[in-house]
């Protein structure tokens, strides 16, 4: 959990008006602890920023184009987390369930 | 809180290798050891500003460090990856909304477009989906399709099942076992059904047209001629049937009743079988036949193909 300072230092070539824009996007998403308190950014918040740091500067995208990819990352990721609580619910089911699934699974490919 | 070489060396980010290096002469003229002995700051100061030096005199080191492969120290930073955090406790924020925001399975199988537990269920009825249907194929005998029946099926090598055959079932149709497909899923869940289709298996000379059998059945020349009183086989086995004195080849007899029995609101109904005559010259080589054909032939001069337009009989001496 850091501030907004802390996070420009921390992320060589960070502009601050260019955070700023991406936050008013919506593509990080800081807290907010008070009304007139500074931005708090959570380490899930820092790894994003690295990532459209990396996004940016790796792949030459420009913001248009970085909102579609953070859109359907943010979509595939969340698929991620739906399966995994799928896979947890099913990983706890008793064993002869957990078989019957199994053989209904069509096969893939 | 760390300062950036940068900062250590006071420069700007964008400070050309000159720069860079008279701000280094001038920060470590001033904070050398030997010119500040027993001035710890002092000795930490020049330290600092040589490790500052150190990455920005190296254009190399410069530049790793501008991305945010090294730290001021010169050691490796470790990268971050984002994907540990967006699946992570926190990953949530990051979902998008409406379309995502899975609360419960049923919303998730809703999610995929498949049935699976009916929506508005009760909460807390616990997930439930209906097992699998299993598709199977049964060769029936004509006989047994036409009548009706019980006949094993093999589902696996140790799984039968006894299936009843309704009478009068025509390749194509499929029987629907409720229950008989596989396990559901979940609590109460009910299993899946078994899906026969069936196929009829031809007789060698019975033939279905609706509730009505069809057959032909060959005569000989006597019997066509005198009449007689014939086995005649049916669905339900052979039954006698007069042939009138005087029939030919394509004569149809009807046996009524020999058909498709249904039954249909409590009340019975029945298809008829359809015998068509062939009468089968089995004697032809016969010389008792023959001769008296010859007389016979020349009292009573007969063209069946009259009609045809095709001139007078040949004289069959000839």
């Amino acid at each position: 959990m850091i501030g907004l300072d802390e996070l420009l230092r921390r992320c060589a070539g960070l502009d601050r008006a260019e955070l700023v824009r991406w936050v008013e996007n919506r593509w990080v998403v800081p807290e907010q602890p008070s009304e007139r308190g500074g931005w708090v950014f959570h380490e899930v918040d820092v790894a994003r920023v690295e990532l459209i740091l990396d996004i940016r500067r790796e792949f030459a995208i420009d913001d248009e184009a970085l909102s579609l990819v953070l859109g359907l990352l943010d979509q595939v990721y969340s698929l991620r987390r739906q399966m995994r609580r799928l896979s947890a619910a099913l990983e706890a089911q008793p064993p002869d369930i957990r078989d019957a699934i199994r053989k209904a699974l069509p096969p893939g490919r | 809180m760390a300062q950036t070489p940068y900062e250590v060396l006071g420069v700007k980010k964008d400070a050309s290798a000159d720069d860079i290096r008279k701000a280094y002469r001038k920060l470590a003229k001033e904070f050398h050891p030997d010119l500040n002995p027993g001035k710890p700051a002092a000795e930490a100061r020049f330290k600092a500003v040589t490790a500052a030096y150190d990455i920005l005199s190296d254009p190399e080191k410069r530049g790793r460090y501008d991305r945010g492969e090294i730290d001021e120290s010169g050691a490796e930073r470790p990268r971050y990856s984002y994907r540990p955090h967006a699946e992570g406790a926190q990953g949530w924020k990051y979902q998008p909304q409406g379309e995502m925001n899975v609360e419960d399975l049923d919303d998730l199988f809703a999610m995929f477009g498949r049935g699976g537990a009916r929506r508005g269920a009760r909460a807390g009825e616990g997930f439930a989906m209906p097992g699998p249907d299993r598709h199977f194929t049964l060769t029936v005998d004509f006989i047994e399709a036409a009548l009706g029946g019980k006949q094993r099926l093999a589902l696996s090598p140790d799984e039968w099942l006894d299936v009843t055959i309704p009478p009068g079932i025509e390749t194509g149709q499929v029987l629907r076992l409720k229950g008989k497909g596989g396990p559901g899923f979940g609590q109460g869940a009910p299993p899946g059904d078994a899906l026969i289709e069936v196929r009829v298996a031809p007789h060698p000379f019975l033939r279905r047209d609706g509730d009505d059998i069809q057959l032909d059945l060959p005569v000989s020349l006597a019997e066509a001629v005198l009449g007689a009183r014939v086995q005649v086989p049916t669905i339900a086995g052979p039954v006698a049937m007069t042939i009138p004195p005087g029939s030919d080849t394509g004569t149809r007899l009807r046996l009524r009743g020999r058909g498709i029995k249904r039954r249909r609101r409590g009340s019975e109904t029945a298809g008829d079988q359809y015998v068509t005559l062939r009468v089968t010259i089995g004697a032809s080589g016969d010389p008792a036949l023959a001769e008296f054909l010859k007389g016979w032939a020349e009292t009573h001069p007969i063209d069946p193909r009259r009609t045809m337009g095709t001139g007078a009989a040949q004289d069959t001496k000839a």
